[in-house]
Order: structure tokens, then sequence, then C-alpha cells
């Protein structure tokens, strides 16, 4: 069982083989990534030549009192200033536009995956998690891609075109200001691995605070009964305490790192000028470019100090990308067939044969369980709750694969089938029906467009819901809220009585409702089974037996085994477990009434 | 910003000499930063003019002294006043704790847990944002943009009017951009919202997806909301990308401006070649408080927004506490006596009563049994004794005295409370059966924990285990079976020692035999306390001293086991449905 410390498990801070298949999201762009690149390295060219026409300014026609010179120098700044705008502009709209087209191919792929994955999948999965690999772990890698990556990209070029700048101007004094890089390395790599470290122990207690939390606001009530009130907040000050005394550690990290660089940049700045003035004093350089070099040399320090905050984005974004890859590594068991499928053209008959399955090995749900629904047939299934009448289904409609034995529809085994094609045979009716946000039209056809108005409003009125539709605003566009929150239970019923018939399936299954309606919505409910039922091959799953007597063969499950079957009278004289159930629903009904 | 502001000054001043002390560290270092293009004018002047080494070497180790100092400052700044952002955090995350730790129940009955978390966390974070970092750069920034101004000013007046020509038009963008971007990121964050909710949908139903083949028009309508979350998205990028370069480009006209009239200026004499590089180094300066000021601006929005998130739960006010409490039930020996006299209850907020008019007598060391089917309401009578929901005044008693008079610490130690769903830690089992006893009285106690764990039937279990007492037994105690969390739980409730012990339907997951062991042993324990026992099984009741069946909030038959099965009424109906199912499990 997994829990919330998993989500906060670090992985490296950097790790190719991740950032290999993160790169290959970036193929299908390789134009936009192009022009994005040129745009950056165009742009870090331009700013280099702010303090470069400074330099111009001061040595040529400051000296000299050219003023149509200076002129000339700002119309070229001004230039440069247009340039850059258009620059900038060009690559925050290609770049980030790119991000947003590869978080929608993620998101896609993701998402499809998801529909193809086993239900086996979605039990051990809780629906919450799933969502944040779709959303919020994708948006992390968002991040990556606009101000991560590229930027480090733009940093670099900014970099290296101004230490050629640089040699350009005087070699002499460039190897001076260079003689400072060694203190930065040192800095730096001091920074970088206390800060991983503090980093790693700041998201551990913030994991534990987290754990606590949760633990404790769900058993707060144990918490009062038991007086532990005291107790509980003394360990959990303790665990904050420590959070905060970790984040204070990391504090001093980047209360050094940040002036270091600074005072570091200074000497670059004195050196400069002790060595670049005394060239000056010399004439072995001019005035203005060492005010250059001083510009150039400030410009130098800044991408290094934005350094750490990408650092953090990185890290974030691998341990993402780790969760992300895994989900779309996750092999989806239940798949189309091996052999190609004969086009399917049987009438609805089922064979269980000698079937077992087993959720999780080696408790088995259905032991050896055989039996036949010929053509139009109506079976119905019965049994106490957890003798395996719902997995019958989830086997039938291929949600998951026997363990053992097959099940056969007319002669064709369904693990020979396209899933798509086998579940096109049926309409299921399940037990706690599932409406979705749209409106009834759309809950009712869902995304079938071969169902017509025409045919859905026939179906509608056939199952009865024609009446309370009509007298909804709007009708058939009457918007649904989430899982139909704004329709009762009976209404929700007969909507899904509604979807089953539009799809005019040749085999209806019918997981049965067991939660109660009032007795004018109960005859329109069953009323509504009976036109539903009406030709086709049913299997019903009933908890209530009234509603399964006349059918023409009833199953008795047990403790996953088929016990009994036979008509309702068959059984009733049998007395067997049939019969056992049929007092015990007695007992209820006459309870109820009483 | 009014009442929310003011309740976030008590966290404040109480670092207000950190606060203080780091605040002159700011301006402090902020001077020294300002100082060290002063120092290149000079440098420029008089390199222009001729200079000796010595000098030179002056204004070189000037530079770097003037950073040195500068840095010392800059580093007690940032480690002063975010330091004691993390000491508010801290504050407020047990003021929060506390807070939650006096809520009822129904409190947390109307609430998310991940909500509550989310405001401990990540609102908690964003208040810190605002009081610690956000502080340290707008003290900053203001003095930078004030104090650099002046500088300017003094260099040359008509210059710095100038090079601030733009100013306005910056502002201007700045006000326009962050409202049209703020707008757009609402209208995304929207959208967001949509496709989580799409995805929520369609996971949770994905048997009917399959079911009717909706794979494929499931991800037609996920492309749809995704390709809007882009489109939306693209909207403001377009935004973000105009509004970063206008800022730049706005600030550059200054610098423009600068090149342009203050060349002049140096070339007519007005002003030296020094002081028109140091007044470049002032603009360059300025451009960063510009670009703070709506970074700032934002965390402190983020930031009180977040803290009346916050705000939400600390002044919550706790429904069920010991306000009501009087000498009598201060005074109160608790022996076991309970009383319900003509009790109606009615969740808050509900119409429909769940007790109606309930009435039962417990005298202290009886046995007592409530059947009745779901929904009955047997769980809600019992939750009223501890006060997990508060009964109506002059219903619920305790010895004679009405709960709501007697301290809650005081009515909660006498219970032994053992729940439905039993609560486990993820702890060792040591550690959960002792939960509710508090180490320094240990000793004191006539129970120790095997001895607990034995009535309970867990000690053979235990026993089992390689770390025995001392397994941990993971998130909720997932690692142990539902029949070893209740009867953990039991021993739990028998720990305290307690004058009344309620089990909730607490061996439902135990089978019959092991429940009989258990209720042999724990009759023994129980002799001389009283016993309240909620159940489906007939088995669990069939010896209590009094029987209660309730039916939709209203006791229907009361008696003993043998009256009741007499009288042939729903509870001989319960028991030979039970004798079916008994049968049916045998098949």
């Amino acid at each position: 069982m997994t829990s919330i410390h998993d989500e906060e498990v670090l992985g490296k801070a950097y790790d190719a083989r991740l950032m290999r298949r993160l790169l290959t999201y970036l193929r299908p762009y390789r134009r936009q990534v192009a022009v994005a690149l040129g745009a950056i390295i165009a742009a870090s060219v331009l700013q280099l030549g702010q303090p470069w026409l400074m330099k111009i300014a001061i040595d040529r026609y400051i000296a000299s009192g050219d003023l149509r010179g200076l002129d000339g120098v700002a119309l070229a700044f001004l230039a440069i200033l247009v340039g850059s705008f258009i620059l900038e502009y060009v690559q925050t709209w290609t770049l980030q536009m790119t991000g947003q087209r590869i978080m929608f191919d993620m998101r896609m792929e993701i998402y499809r995956h998801l529909q193809r994955l086993d239900l086996r999948f979605y039990d051990r999965n809780p629906v919450g998690r799933l969502m944040t690999r779709v959303t919020s772990d994708v948006d992390v890698l968002n991040d990556l891609f606009t101000a991560g990556v590229v930027s480090i990209f733009g940093d670099v070029f900014t970099l290296a075109g101004i230490m050629i700048v640089l040699m350009v101007m005087d070699w002499r004094l460039a190897l001076v200001a260079f003689s400072v890089l060694p203190l930065i390395v040192i800095v730096t790599q001091w920074f970088r691995r206390n800060v991983r470290e503090s980093y790693r122990t700041v998201r551990t207690w913030i994991a534990r605070i987290n754990a606590f939390l949760q633990e404790h606001i769900t058993g707060m009530p144990t918490v009062q009964l038991f007086r532990r009130e005291r107790r509980s907040f003394a360990r959990f000050a303790e665990i904050n305490r420590t959070h905060r005394n970790a984040n204070v550690e990391s504090i001093f990290y980047y209360a050094v790192f940040y002036p270091a660089i600074e005072v570091i940049g200074a000497l670059a700045s004195a050196l400069i000028i002790w060595f670049g003035g005394g060239w000056t004093m010399q004439g072995t350089m001019t005035l203005g470019s060492l005010v250059a070099f001083l510009q150039y040399s400030q410009r130098f320090f800044r991408p290094i100090s934005d350094m750490s905050e990408k650092f953090n984005i990185l890290q974030a974004a691998m341990a993402s990308s780790e969760r992300i890859f895994k989900l779309l590594d996750t092999p989806a068991t239940v798949g189309a067939p091996a052999v190609t499928p004969t086009p399917h053209s049987g009438s609805g008959h089922i064979v269980f044969d000698h079937v077992w399955f087993a959720y999780d090995e080696p408790h088995s749900v259905l032991r050896d369980v055989s039996f036949e629904v010929k053509p139009g047939q109506r079976v119905g299934v019965v049994g106490a709750t957890g003798a395996g009448k719902s997995t019958l289904i989830n086997l039938l409609l291929r949600f998951y694969d026997v363990s053992r034995g097959r099940i056969l529809i007319d002669g064709v085994d369904v693990r020979d089938m396209d899933p798509a094609a086998l579940r096109g045979l049926f309409s299921l009716v399940l037990q706690d029906v599932h409406l979705f946000s749209g409106t009834i039209a759309t809950n009712v056809r869902l995304g079938n467009a071969a169902i017509s108005d025409e045919a859905m409003r026939r179906a509608a009125s056939a199952v009865h819901a024609d009446a309370f539709v009509s007298a909804l605003p709007g009708g058939y566009d009457h918007p649904v809220a989430e899982r139909g929150a704004t329709l009762s239970v009976g209404q929700k019923q007969l909507l899904s009585f509604a979807r089953a018939l539009a799809f005019d399936p040749r085999i209806l299954i019918l997981d049965e409702a067991t939660s109660s309606v009032d007795t004018d919505t109960e005859l329109l409910i069953r009323d509504a089974l009976h036109v539903l039922i009406q030709g086709r091959t049913t299997i019903a799953i009933a908890h209530r037996l009234s509603t399964i007597q006349d059918m023409d063969k009833i199953l008795v499950l047990h403790k996953g085994q088929l016990r009994e079957s036979g008509t309702h009278q068959e059984l009733l004289a049998a007395r067997g477990i049939y019969y056992t159930l049929y007092q015990l629903q007695y007992k209820d009904q006459e309870r109820a009434t009483a | 910003m009014g009442s929310p502001f003011r309740r976030l000054l008590p966290y404040v001043l109480r670092y207000r000499r950190q606060f203080l002390v780091g605040l002159t560290c700011v301006v402090i270092t902020t001077a020294i930063q300002l100082l060290s293009p002063w120092v290149l004018k000079h440098a420029i002047d008089d390199l222009n003019a001729g200079i000796t080494r010595g000098k030179l070497a002056q204004y070189a180790g000037m530079l770097l002294g003037i950073a040195c100092v500068g840095a010392v400052f800059r580093y007690l700044m940032r480690q002063i006043i975010v330091s004691a952002s993390r000491d508010i955090e801290y504050d407020m995350r047990n003021a929060f704790f506390a807070r939650l730790q006096q809520m009822p129940l129904g409190y947390y009955q109307g609430r998310r847990t991940g909500d509550l978390m989310s405001r401990a966390t990540n609102d908690l974070n964003a208040v810190r944002m605002m009081v610690g970092p956000a502080v340290m750069y707008s003290a900053n920034t203001l003095l930078v943009f004030v104090v650099a101004i002046i500088l300017m000013m003094s260099i040359d007046v008509r210059l710095t009017l100038v090079a601030l020509l733009p100013l306005p038009l910056v502002s201007v963008s700045v006000k326009y951009f962050g409202s049209a971007i703020h707008q757009r990121f609402e209208a995304i964050q929207a959208q967001l919202s949509d496709l989580s909710a799409i995805v929520q949908e369609a996971l949770a139903g994905v048997r009917v997806l399959r079911a009717y083949n909706q794979q494929e028009y499931e991800v037609t309508r996920f492309r749809a909301a995704n390709e809007e979350y882009v489109r939306r998205n693209r909207v403001l990028i377009r935004l973000q990308g105009l509004f970063y370069p206008s800022m730049t480009l706005f600030l550059g006209f200054g610098s423009l401006l600068v090149l342009w009239l203050g060349s002049r200026e140096v070339i007519r004499g007005r002003i030296s070649l020094g002081e028109f590089v140091a007044f470049n180094a002032y603009l360059v300066m300025l451009s960063w408080p510009m670009i703070a000021f709506g970074w700032v601006t934002n965390i402190l929005q983020r930031g009180m927004a977040s803290w009346k998130r916050m705000l939400d739960v600390l002044d919550a006010s706790p429904d069920i506490s010991d306000a009501g409490v009087t000498d009598a039930g201060g005074a109160v020996q608790v022996t076991g006596a309970v009383e319900i006299r003509n009790l109606t209850f009615i969740y808050p907020g509900s119409q429909a009563p769940v007790l109606d008019d309930v009435s039962l007598r417990i005298a202290a060391g009886q046995t007592v049994a409530l059947v009745g089917a779901t929904g009955s309401g047997k769980s809600t009578l019992i939750s009223l004794l501890p006060r997990l929901h508060e009964p109506p005044p002059g219903t619920v008693f305790l010895d004679g005295v009405d709960v709501r008079e007697i301290p809650l610490a005081t009515v909660r130690g006498a219970i032994g409370f053992v729940p439905q769903e039993p609560f486990l830690f993820s702890d060792t089992i040591a550690e959960n059966i002792e939960f509710g006893v508090s180490k320094d009285h240990a000793a004191a106690r006539d129970m120790d924990t095997p001895a607990a764990a034995a009535v309970a039937r867990l000690d053979a279990d235990v026993e089992s285990f390689p770390k025995g007492y001392a397994t941990v037994v993971g998130e909720r105690g997932i690692t142990l079976s539902g029949g070893q969390k209740q009867r953990t739980a039991i021993s739990r409730a028998l720990m305290v020692d307690p004058r009344i012990l309620v089990l909730d339907d607490a061996l439902s997951a135990v089978d019959t035999y092991t429940e009989e062991e258990i209720l042999a042993r724990l009759k023994g324990v129980m002799r001389q306390r009283t016993s309240i026992l909620v159940s489906h099984r007939i088995s669990t009741v069939r010896d209590a001293d009094l029987i209660v069946v309730l039916d939709r909030g209203r006791i229907i038959e009361r008696g003993t086991h043998a009256e009741l099965v007499a009288r042939g009424g729903g509870y001989a109906d319960l028991e030979q449905k039970q004798l079916l199912e008994e049968e049916l499990a045998k098949a």
C-alpha cells in the first residue's frame, strides 16, 4: 500500500535518461525550438551592444565633442532597444507556445494511456493520484521548458558573448577579469551541494508534516475521545520545529551565497580599476574601454545568481517526469487479440466454460463456474453479497481476463475478440448510475453520433423518462451537473435505461439497483424494465428476488460457485440456498411493511 | 486591509526586535550598495584628469571594502528577517493545529481533509512569503528607489527628470498588464479545474465508459478542454510576451535619453565623465525596483488572500467546549449511571430528527445493548454521550448531571469508546493500545498493555508478529486485518480504565467464536462498569441486561433477550433472519 510519503520521494537532481526522454517531446517542434534558440542568441548578442556603444560614445565622440557622432550612437542604441524588444517577444511567444503544445501532447498521451489501462490498475490507484499526473505533474514540466532548460541556453550564450567581447576589447584586462572565475566555481559548488542536501531535508519534513496532519485530521475524534490533544500537539510542534530548523539552516546558504557572489563581482571591479586604470594612465587602454569593462563585468554575475532558482525547477521536474513515465510505462494487459478477429455475426449465445477468477491471487472469487445463456433467454443471477455476481459481468465485458477456463460468445472466446467489438454487443445498466456533466441528451447517447435525436427520444419515452425530461427547463438540453447531482435516484435510473435502450444492444446486462425509490417511481422502473428486456438476451443480477421470479432461468451463486439453477418454482421446491435467500428477503419485506 | 491585517500583527510583533534589526540591516546594505557608483564617479574623473597609482589603489580598495561591508549586512538582513518569517510560520502552524484540535466532529464532516491540509501548508507558505521575503524586498526596493533618485538629482536635476520621463509609461503598463494578466490567470485556473473535473469524471466512471465503448469520445472531450486550456494560455503568453520586453524597452528609453542628452552635457562641461558613468550605474540600479514592485504586490495580494483562508479556520469557534461547566458538573465523580431524557436530536443544517423523543435509564454497572437497522440512530445516540455531537440541554445525564455541565476531560476520561471504524495511528501496536494513557500515570493503572490485549484476544496475534508489540501498524492500521484493528481499539478503550465502555458495532469483523470469547472476558473486566453495546448481531447482545430496539430514531422495543423473542416483534424477526443467515453460511 502506498501513502502520501511516496509522493514526496525525491529523485536525483539530474537524470540523463529522463532528460533524453523528455527531449524527445521537443522533436515535433524542431522548427519552433530553432526559432526560439535563434532569437535567444540574437538577443544575447544585441545585449552586448549597449556597453559597447557606451565605449564608442566616450572614446570617440565625447572626447572629440562630435555631436553628430553621438546622434548616430543614440540611433544605434534605439535600434538595439527595438531589436531586443522584438526578439524577446518572438522568443517568449515561440518558447512558451511550444511548451504549451508539448504539455498538450503529454496530457493527451497520459489520458489516452489511462483509457487503455486495465481496471485492475484502477483498483490499485486512487483517482486523485491519477489526476495529479494529468494536471500538476505536467505543469511542473512546463516550468522546465519555459523557465528552465532554455533560459539556461540564453545565459550560457550571454556569458560566452561577454567573454569574447572582453577578449576582443583588451585581452590583458579580460584575463584579469577572468581571474575571479575559480572563486565563483568554488562558491557555486559549495552552495549547490549544501542547498541540494538541505532542500532534501526540508522536503522530508514537509512530507512528515503533511502525513501527520492527514492522519490527525481524519483521526481527530479518536484524539479527542482519548484526551490526547496535549500530547499530539507536542508531537506536532516537534515535527514543526524540526522543519523550521531545517529551513533556517538552508537560509544560511542563501544568505551567504548571494553576498559572496557580489563580493566576487566587486573584486573583479576593483581589479579592473587597478589594472585597467593603470593601463589607461599609461595610454595603452582607453577610458571608454574601462567603463565598458566595468559594465560588462556587472552583467556577467547576474545569470550566475539566478542559477539556484533554476536548480530547484530542474529537481522538481525530474521528480514529476519520473512519475509520469512510470505511469506511461505501465502496460495494459487486456488488449487487442493476437489473431485477427472474424466479423461477429451471432445472436447472443453466451457460454461460461469452467471459469475461475481471482482479483488478488490466490483468493478465487469465482471457482469453476459453467453455464449457458441461449439467444433471447432471460437469466437472473442471485446470491449473497460477495458471492461473485458482479464479477460475472466484469469478465463478460472483459474488464478483467479469466484466470482459468473460457467465456464464449456465439462460439468465439472473448479473448479472441476486439474489446471494442465485444463491448458493442452489450448494454450495461449499473447499480449506481454514473452520469456525466453535460446535458440529458449527451448522457443518453454519450458520444455515439449514430443515435439520432429521434431515436434518443423514442428510447427515453419507451422507458418513461420522456415525461420528467420534458418537464425540465430546456428538455433534453437541460444541463446535468457532475454525477447528476440535481436529479433524483429514480430519474437517474430511468436515464440509464434510456441510454441502454438507445444503444439497442444484442445483450442486456442489468446490475439491479438496491437503493430505495418511492412506490410510483418503482412502478415506472419495473414497467420500463419490461420494455428493455423485450426480445434481448438478458442477464440480470438481482438483489431483490421479486424482479427475477419470472425469468427463464435463475442461477444461484454461493461463495464463488454456481450452486443451483432452474426456474423460480423449481428452486423453491428444491429447498436449497435459493429457498433460504427467499425467506430472508421475505423477512425484510415483512419488516419494511410493518 | 482592516481586520485580517490586524489579526496578523500579534504574530509579527512577537518578533519585532528581529524585524527592527533586520530592517536596519536593509537600510545599511542599501546605503552601501549605492556608494559604489559614487566611488566609480571619482575614479573615472580622476583617471580622466590624471591620477597617482596610490590613489587608484585606494579606489580599488574602497570598491572592495564597500562590497565586503555591504555583504555582511546583506547576509544579516536575510538571515534575520527570513528566519523570523520561519518562526512566524512555526507559530502560525501550531496555532492552526491547536485550533483544529478544539473543533468537534461536525466541523470535520463538512470539510475535506485535503482542503484543511492545503491551508496549513500552501496558504501558510504564501503568508510567510508576505511577512518575510516581501517585507525585505519592499524595504530594499523603496530605499533604492528614493536614494538613487536623490543621488541622481545631486548630479544633474534636468538629466534626472529626463531619465525618469518613461516612468509613467512603466507604471501605466504595470497596472494595465498586471490586471490583465491576473484576469487571464484566473480564466486559466478555471479551465484547469474544468479539465480536472473531466478527468475525475472519466476515471470514476471508467466502467461505464468501457462498457459503452466511449474511450474515443472521452478522448475527444478531453482534447477539446485541453485545447481550450492551451488557447487561454496563448492569450496569457501574448500578454506576458509583451509585458516584460516592454518594461525593458521603456527603461531602455531612459538610458537612451541619458546617453544622448547626458553625453552633450559632458561635452558642454556641465557634468564630468565620472558623473555621467555613475549616473548610468544608478539608472541600472533603478530598473530592478521597477520590476520588483510588481512582484512584491503580487506576493502581498496572494499572502493576504491566503491569510484570510487561514483565518477561516483560526477564527472558527469550537461549538463543543467547557463553556457550560457548572460547579456541580466540575465536582462530579462519574460512577457510570447514564440517563437519556426525552432526547430529540437533529443534525445542524438538517430537518429530519435522527433521534425522536428517546428516553433511557442505565444504572451503573449495567450492560445495555442497542439494536436496529442502519440509519436507526444507534451511532448518533452513543456519540452524544462523550459529546462528539452536542446534545440539546437537559437530555443526556451522567450521574444525574447534564453532560454539558461536566468538563469534557472528565466525561471523555470516564468513557472508553470503540467506534464503528476504529482509527489506528501509524505507530506501534503498543503505542496504539496505550493511546489514551498519559505516561506519568501509567504505573498507577491496574491494567498493563498485554492484559488489555488479552481481554480483546489480541495477545495471540501480537505474539505471532516478529516484533510483537513494537510492530508498526502502517497508515490507518493498514497492515492489520479488520478484526485485529477492532480488537486493538477495544484494548485501547480498556486501557483508560473507563467507568463506561461503549462498543459501536466493534466486533463486526471478528468471527463469532472469537466474539464469544471476548464477550466472556469483557464480562469479567466490566463487572463494576457500565457497558453499552451497539450491534447488528443477536449473538453480541443476547446476554445484555437490557436490549433496546431502535427504528427510525424511536425506541420500539425494550427488554431482555427472552422477553423480546417471546414478544415476536422486530427483534424476534431479526433473530430468525440471523439463524437463516448462519444456515446459509454453512451451506
